[in-house]
């Protein structure tokens, strides 16, 4: 019995180590097959068309930086207005509703989590397009701007549930130590919960990030999908065409093995990069701050 | 309990399966399964014909599917279709790549379409030649007023670059039918994934100016009217202008099949240049052949 218990636990742990290890294997396994396919566009296009401003693939107009910059300009704007929203929403959930309340609102936004994103495009055609363009006395109201804000709408629930539990993992004698010094309940947020939940908010943003700049569908439907390359402001009210997007729309099409599919392939490395660059500059400030509070500590 | 249940559902899977894979054959006449893939703009009168001849001929399947001309000859050239729908004729590399692979496409004209270009019932502008809309759709033309509309910026809307009608639009009015043109759609160009996306948005944008299958224009859009040059009149797309050639924006629909067709599909591709077929075309807004 006894033996055959260890050999149970034998079996299980490596189990568990295996679909640990398997992680990292499947991302090595995605990098190389993207860069098989990918960085033969590298000798098929010239370099200097590939990073020039014009994506006209049927014409072999390969520049990808209009791209580059449409799905930035999108998923910066929408984390702008994510971040706050999301942080907003996930401190007055963990710290100032009642328990009541706590308990719909938490639900009601992991419900919005759920919505699935052909339904919120769907929703941007019709409401969200129509009514910037008259608010805001645009040209079109497929532009960027709308990408944003519904990609905004898409990544608030991941940003919420995922901060909301870091504040809620701040241990309350930190709250009640900074009541006793005296301050008030803002300050306490401001300058005791938030900064003890550093590591959890920066993970929470980096998902929504991650939500925003891999979304295809709803940018696809909202956004115009003009491969105009994006040099001032003025740019987030413009109709923009996401990395995404392209691929989406044009892979489905393409001749296997032409050099607009191994641009395609080499678009999904850029995505690829940018995404890794996020997370490793997010987990090397999430190192630090830790690094820090351990040396306050002792 | 547990594995009972388990077995049980495995069972009951099991003998779905089984049920569905001896439900075929059940019938007297052996099911006849004719697959037809391409051109979104020739789905619904694909459709439209497969509902038809299939209320006459029960045991002839049609299964129809859309996704772009580009994406019914590729399967036409892999041979998993037996029909390809094309808004294009087939290009030099896709039938050299068909004989590679030992496909013999053989094209059929089977009914015509016009592209209507359109506006918003609010905008004035109701003529344009085909100069003014090539020049508008490569960005030299951007406002209505240099058209004889309001003083509004125009947003150019047309289909993603897989569409065969975008390909047809590039080539009859931004480049004029000219044979090595180098003119290209202006980069704001918005690039929608549908016809309903354009529909869409020109239903509601006094600004925009689109293009679509004549077929596919609902009564509350306006129809600009396209003159060929700068002397010839004006004429809004309709089944008689495209009929007698006056309406310059229209062209030939095309079905390819592998090698001369036998047997049910040999007489379903004669049906559908039968009258009756043919009176489907014209039902739908496009323009039957003959």
């Amino acid at each position: 019995m006894e033996k055959s218990l260890t050999w149970r636990e034998f079996i299980v742990t490596r189990a568990i180590q295996a679909s640990g290890y398997s992680a990292i294997v499947f991302v090595a396994l995605i990098f190389f097959f993207l860069l098989r396919e990918g960085a033969p566009a590298l000798t098929d296009v010239k370099l200097s068309t590939l990073f020039s401003a014009r994506w006209y693939p049927i014409e072999d107009y390969f520049g990808v930086l209009p791209l580059i910059t449409g799905s930035l300009v999108v998923t910066i704007g929408a984390m702008l207005i994510a971040f706050p929203l999301g942080i907003g929403t996930a401190v007055y959930i963990s710290e100032i509703a009642p328990r009541w309340i706590r308990e719909i609102l938490k639900p009601l936004v992991e419900l919005l989590g759920g919505l699935p994103s052909v339904v919120l495009g769907f929703l941007g055609i019709l409401l969200v397009s129509p009514f910037l363009r008259v608010f805001l006395n645009l040209p079109t109201g497929l532009t960027a701007f709308t990408g944003s804000l519904l990609l905004g709408g898409i990544a608030v629930p991941t940003i919420v549930s995922v901060a909301e539990d870091a504040l809620d993992a701040v241990p309350r004698s930190y709250r009640e130590g900074a009541w006793a010094l005296g301050a008030t309940r803002w300050q306490t947020i401001w300058y005791v919960t938030l900064p003890a939940a550093k590591s959890g908010v920066l993970t929470a943003v980096m998902l929504g990030v991650g939500r925003a700049i891999g979304e295809t569908m709803t940018v696809m439907m909202v956004t115009g999908n003009a491969p105009v390359l994006a040099t001032a402001l003025g740019s987030w009210f413009a109709p923009a065409r996401t990395m995404t997007a392209t691929i989406a729309a044009e892979m489905g099409e393409v001749a296997n093995g032409s050099a607009h599919y191994h641009v395609l392939f080499f678009i999904g490395i850029v995505l690829f990069l940018i995404s890794l660059g996020v997370n490793v500059a997010a987990s090397s400030v999430v190192f630090r701050a830790k690094k820090r509070a351990e040396r306050i500590l002792s | 309990m547990k594995r009972v249940l388990t077995a049980l559902f495995l069972f009951s899977f099991v003998a779905v399966s089984c049920n569905l894979l001896s439900s075929r054959p059940s019938s007297n006449l052996p099911t006849i399964y004719i697959e037809n893939k391409g051109s979104d703009t020739l789905v619904n009168l694909a459709l439209a014909w497969a509902e038809r001849y299939q209320e006459k001929h029960a045991d002839v399947r049609i299964s129809v599917t859309g996704g772009g001309s580009g994406t019914g000859i590729a399967a036409l050239i892999n041979n998993t279709v037996d029909i390809a729908n094309m808004s294009r004729e087939i290009k030099p590399e896709e039938l050299a790549e068909a004989r590679a692979k030992g496909v013999n496409p053989i094209e059929y004209v089977i009914a015509r379409d016009a592209i209507a270009v359109i506006v918003n019932p609010e905008n004035p502008v109701s003529n344009l030649t085909l100069q003014q809309l090539s020049d508008i759709y490569s960005g030299k033309i951007n406002n209505w007023s240099e058209v004889g509309g309001e003083d509004r910026p125009i947003v150019r809307l047309s289909r993603e670059t897989n569409s065969g009608t975008h390909i047809y639009f590039l080539e009859t009015v931004l480049r004029l039918g000219r044979e090595g043109d180098a003119t290209l759609f202006s980069t704001d160009t918005l690039l929608l994934p549908s016809s309903e996306g354009i529909i869409l948005e020109t239903r509601q944008n006094p600004n925009a100016i689109g293009y679509d299958g004549l077929g596919y224009v609902p009564n509350d859009l306006k129809m600009v009217a396209i003159a060929e040059g700068p002397n010839s009149s004006y004429v809004l797309p309709s089944i008689a202008t495209v009929n007698d050639g006056s309406y310059p924006i229209a062209r030939d629909l095309y079905l390819y099949s592998n090698g001369e067709p036998t047997g049910a599909l040999a007489d379903y591709l004669a049906w559908i240049l039968s009258e009756e077929a043919q009176r489907i075309v014209a039902e739908l807004g496009f323009v039957p052949v003959e």
